[in-house]
């Protein structure tokens, strides 16, 4: 047995060919360590392709909850040459390769999937070793580092997999392939195979045929490391773990889907498009649902033509007086500015579900950014109150759907709610969600409306642009008894109208844009922002930021903490209208302001710009199109406690 | 109380040009309304840009005035979330067949059940007279510098083979003709199209009213012919009555959407009503759709929180069982 000490936390990693199964087997293993009472966190990593191309999937397992991943593998599970190539050099020393056996004598140049870019790079670093550009160069590599190479006979394997269950069809049972390498791995670390048996029964139980041969996959492969490996095993015994109570595991695309059930949208439109597809996908089969009565309710789930209809049906659904929404990403939300106005300009309440990967144009389709801040704010022409509002993580995106949506109805106007691919495609153990912490408020929305009612105006018609102390008004829904208004793109009369006349534009001007400010008055300050502070910190320093990166800042300033010295991070939700005062307060004597984006251009950083008159001292930045490891925020807030922090530092890693 | 033509119009002032074809169709849908007794307030009028799209503003009933070319997506969000409202959508040329053709393509795929009266004048009125898409390859209307180098698309026909299940086609100066046809689009299960041909007195020179009249056109004792004509007068009918039928009445579509010059046909070319709605096509996974749709769900208990209990959800995403 080795004495082989993954502190309290594991990082491992699958990778294959996209269609190969990476998936299912990710799933297999995170779920069967969930179960045992370890926390999760997993990211998928995939090509704008549909398969063939290089997919992979890192789920760090640890004692304490994680919120981010960490680019150093302790475990890397391949069944192709291609995940060995790619990822070994980032295997620690000590940590462990499982590969296919099979593929020993594959060269680089044989693999026509990984580009002239990564080949040379992967082939330099072969090179400056003295080790050639092949499977045996690279585990030689890894061997002279200290890493422990698992040779598994996959087809072999199969074979008498096949005689075992005597089931004869091998084509079949290679299916199983991805099974038995993550059973390996599992077995490896000394899981009790019985879970692996439960994760597999979980995984699948969609497809109650497949899971006989499935186990007995794993069961074989617990079988052969016994027999081969039995004295070399990564660690001598798990940790004893109670399970985690009342925790889910949970996709973050997930997530914000069922918060919008839980928030009272009951009509979602869309257009596909890669990662906010999911969103949709996932409530089209879950539609109908049960009500707390015993009852069924349901969600209308339209897929439109192009992303202009998606919106656009999104508010004539609104219109009615359904909490409606519509989810996409940078290319789509581009196509919605227009309409993005009119809902603005007719004050009606919409949510836009905004899942932010890499651009411009189409960019890096499958790959992380939050690039989109600035335009999500300053989308659609002329001047027109939105929110925009962005979750950190996969939990916040439950609770911040409902939130959004009252927003939308309390406000009357278009929500933009900011998600990215890091927090869609990422999965994390959490308590599971209490839809009761966040009561529903639908603002000034009437129902019924009196033949003397106050808010009638000229001809008797509904005053639907009503002026009003905090610049909002009754809204009813079409159909509604005495209730007849009209809205349009064009500026209008309270009763919305047409209307060209220069004090009547003065007055819905500053109706609609004193929104703002009602805005800022009315949401709390625990909405607006979250401040984070940590043991040993330094008061000097505070990290700002938004959405996903919270994940790898969070790590890395608890890891800072455990060495003695830490800072206050201060993550920004409302986005827009920017809650510059209450900023102001929390930055309170912090002097040094590091600002930390996954973006270019420092989206947030010109924000507080021009709310706040405060440039960041530090700038952190990433745009490679992979999520922030906790390692690399880690070293760059590292270097600026140290005095050797560069005024602008681009992270870069990421496979 | 019976409701009368006049509690189908609006005190806001009219700014279309006088003769304007617009007030035939403006005429038509009120009186329209006022002989089927739909309430006020369950009708909504929605419409695009342009002249045609200030059409609800002069109606007494909800009035959406949308985006250039998105008429149709905010008219079926609005039909899909509450099918119990009175949805009619109206828009021109240039916004349904330009910049919203690919809505008019998408909303015949879906069968959302509402009327799409379309005006159609051949040019741009509200910009000056530009050549819209029904105008015909090289003519030349009074604003355009060079005649119309662009192909006219066929309303008809389009309306056809994107799965418009009501097709019908009328003139807005024979108003008594363009109101039974709007009645039987509203009164049609599906989606119609009703096109509406009509003079734009200001820039289309070209097809004005004398023309559409039969300007230029005599019998042998020298009297005028107009060129309008009706398809029923004929004998046509283009009512689908089982699916096997459904080839042979497309073909005749075609073939008669194709007259044009001296003969212009009006009438309904083409009913479906075998063709499921797209409201039915969800009561196949919502089944209490038509009951409860998304505009009568209730989403909050008495004490406002989330009535949702998606326990059966979250069951497969629980790590504590």
């Amino acid at each position: 047995m080795s004495n082989f000490d993954f502190a309290n936390s594991i990082n491992w990693l699958i990778g294959g060919a996209q269609g190969s199964g990476v998936d299912s087997a990710a799933n297999v293993f995170s779920n069967t360590c969930a179960h045992a009472g370890f926390y999760i966190y997993g990211k998928r990593e995939f090509y704008s392709n549909i398969k063939g191309e290089h997919s992979y999937f890192s789920i760090r397992v640890s004692e304490d909850q994680v919120h981010s991943g960490v680019d150093d593998i302790d475990v890397l599970v391949s069944f192709d040459a291609e995940t060995i190539f790619r990822h070994s050099d980032r295997v620690i020393a000590g940590g462990a390769i499982l590969y296919d056996t099979s593929i020993g004598n594959v060269t680089l140049s044989e693999v026509p999937t990984i580009d002239s870019h990564a080949a040379s790079k992967i082939s330099s670093y072969l090179l400056n070793s003295n080790n050639e550009s092949s499977i045996q160069g690279v585990l030689n590599y890894a061997r002279s580092k200290g890493c422990k190479i698992f040779g598994l006979p996959y087809f072999d394997m199969v074979s008498e997999l096949s005689k075992r269950i005597n089931e004869p069809g091998l084509s079949k049972l290679s299916r199983t392939i991805n099974i038995i390498a993550i059973s390996a791995s599992l077995a490896l670390l000394n899981f009790d195979k019985n879970q692996v048996f439960d994760g597999i029964k979980n995984v699948f139980a969609a497809k109650p045929k497949i899971i006989p041969v499935n186990i007995a996959a794993a069961d074989y492969a617990y079988y052969y490391v016994d027999n081969n490996f039995g004295e070399n095993k990564l660690r001598s015994k798990v940790p004893n773990r109670e399970k985690l109570s009342n925790h889910i595991l949970i996709l973050g695309s997930q997530a914000a889907a069922i918060g919008k059930i839980a928030a009272g949208c009951r009509f979602q439109t869309y257009y596909p498009i890669t990662p906010a597809s999911d969103d949709s996908e996932f409530l089209e089969a879950n539609q109908v649902f049960d009500l707390a009565d015993g009852t069924k309710g349901s969600m209308l789930v339209v897929q439109t033509e192009d992303e202009i209809a998606a919106i656009t049906m999104a508010i004539g659904g609104a219109l009615t007086g359904v909490r409606s929404a519509t989810a996409t990403s940078g290319p789509g939300f581009s196509l919605m500015a227009e309409a993005l106005g009119w809902a603005g300009m007719n004050e009606v309440p919409l949510v836009v579900t905004m899942y932010q990967r890499a651009g411009p144009s189409t960019g890096l389709p499958t790959r992380h950014e939050q690039s989109d801040l600035l335009f999500a704010i300053n989308a659609g022409h002329g001047e027109f109150p939105k929110i925009v509002y962005a979750s950190g993580d996969i939990e916040e995106s439950f609770y911040d759907s409902l939130r959004v949506f009252n927003y939308a109805e309390k406000f009357q106007l278009p929500v933009i709610h900011m998600l990215d691919k890091a927090i869609a495609s990422s999965i994390m153990t959490i308590p599971n969600f209490d839809s009761s912490t966040i009561s529903i408020d639908r603002g000034k929305f009437v129902k019924e409306v009196g033949a003397d009612s106050p808010n009638l105006g000229e001809a008797n018609n509904y005053r639907r642009f009503k002026f009003e102390d905090d610049h909002i008004s009754p809204r009813v829904s079409l159909g509604t008894k005495n209730a007849i208004f009209w809205n349009t793109g064009d500026e209008h009369t309270e009763e919305g109208h047409i209307s060209e006349d220069p004090d009547v534009r003065i007055k819905m001007m500053e109706k609609r844009m004193g929104k703002l400010e009602t805005i800022i008055g009315q949401i709390s300050e625990a909405d607006k922002l979250v401040s984070y502070d940590f043991p040993n910190s330094n008061g000097k320093y505070v990290v700002i930021s938004w959405g996903s990166t919270k994940g790898p800042i969070l790590d890395a300033l608890k890891r800072l903490s455990r060495e003695g010295s830490s800072m206050k991070f201060i993550q920004i939700k409302l986005l827009h209208p920017f809650p510059a005062d209450t900023l102001e307060k929390y930055l309170n004597g912090s002097s040094v302001i590091i600002d930390i984006e996954m973006n270019f251009s420092c989206q947030l950083g010109q924000l507080i710009k021009q709310h706040n008159l405060r440039k960041a001292n530090y700038l952190i930045v990433k745009y490679n199109g992979r999520p922030m490891s906790s390692n690399e925020v880690y070293s760059s807030l590292n270097n600026i406690l140290q005095g050797k922090g560069k005024s602008r530092e681009v992270l870069t890693n990421g496979a | 109380m019976a409701l009368k033509l006049a509690d189908y119009k609006t005190n806001v002032h009219n700014d279309w040009c006088a003769g304007c074809g617009d007030f035939g169709i403006l005429n038509a849908v009120q009186m329209a309304l006022s002989e089927m007794q739909i309430p006020t307030d369950r009708a909504a009028i929605f419409s695009g840009i342009g002249c045609s799209g200030k059409t609800p503003h002069f109606i007494n009933a909800f009035g959406i005035h949308t985006l250039h070319g998105r008429v149709l997506p905010f008219a079926q969000g609005a039909k899909l979330a509450n099918p119990d409202l009175e949805i009619i959508a109206v828009g021109g040329d240039g916004d349904g067949l330009g910049i919203g053709a690919g809505h008019f393509v998408g909303a015949g795929r879906k069968n959302v059940d509402l009327p799409y009266i379309l005006f159609n004048n051949a040019v741009y009125g509200l910009t000056k007279g530009q050549a819209s898409p029904t105008l015909k390859l090289g003519v030349k209307t009074k604003s355009l510098a060079v005649p119309n180098a662009n192909n006219s698309v066929n309303p008809i026909s389009l309306a056809l083979v994107a799965g418009f299940t009501f097709i019908a086609r009328s003139y807005s100066y024979d108003v008594r003709h363009l109101k039974d046809i709007i009645k039987r689009a509203i009164q049609h299960k599906g989606l119609a199209y009703v096109d509406v041909l009509q003079p734009c007195p200001t820039y289309n020179d070209i097809n004005t009213r004398e023309w559409f009249q039969g300007q230029g056109i005599f019998d042998q004792n020298g009297k005028t012919i107009p060129r309008i004509y009706k398809i029923e007068d004929q004998g046509y009918d283009g009512v689908v009555k089982n699916l096997d039928d459904q080839d042979q009445k497309a073909i005749q579509v075609i073939l008669k959407a194709n007259e044009w010059g001296d003969k212009i046909p009006i009438g309904v070319f083409y009913q479906n009503e075998l063709i499921p709605t797209y409201h039915e096509r969800i009561s196949e996974s919502i089944k209490d759709y038509f009951e409860c749709p998304p505009a009568k769900e209730i989403i909050l208990d008495d004490t406002r929180k989330s009535n949702a209990n998606f326990e059966n959800i979250m069951k497969k995403f629980r790590i504590d069982s």
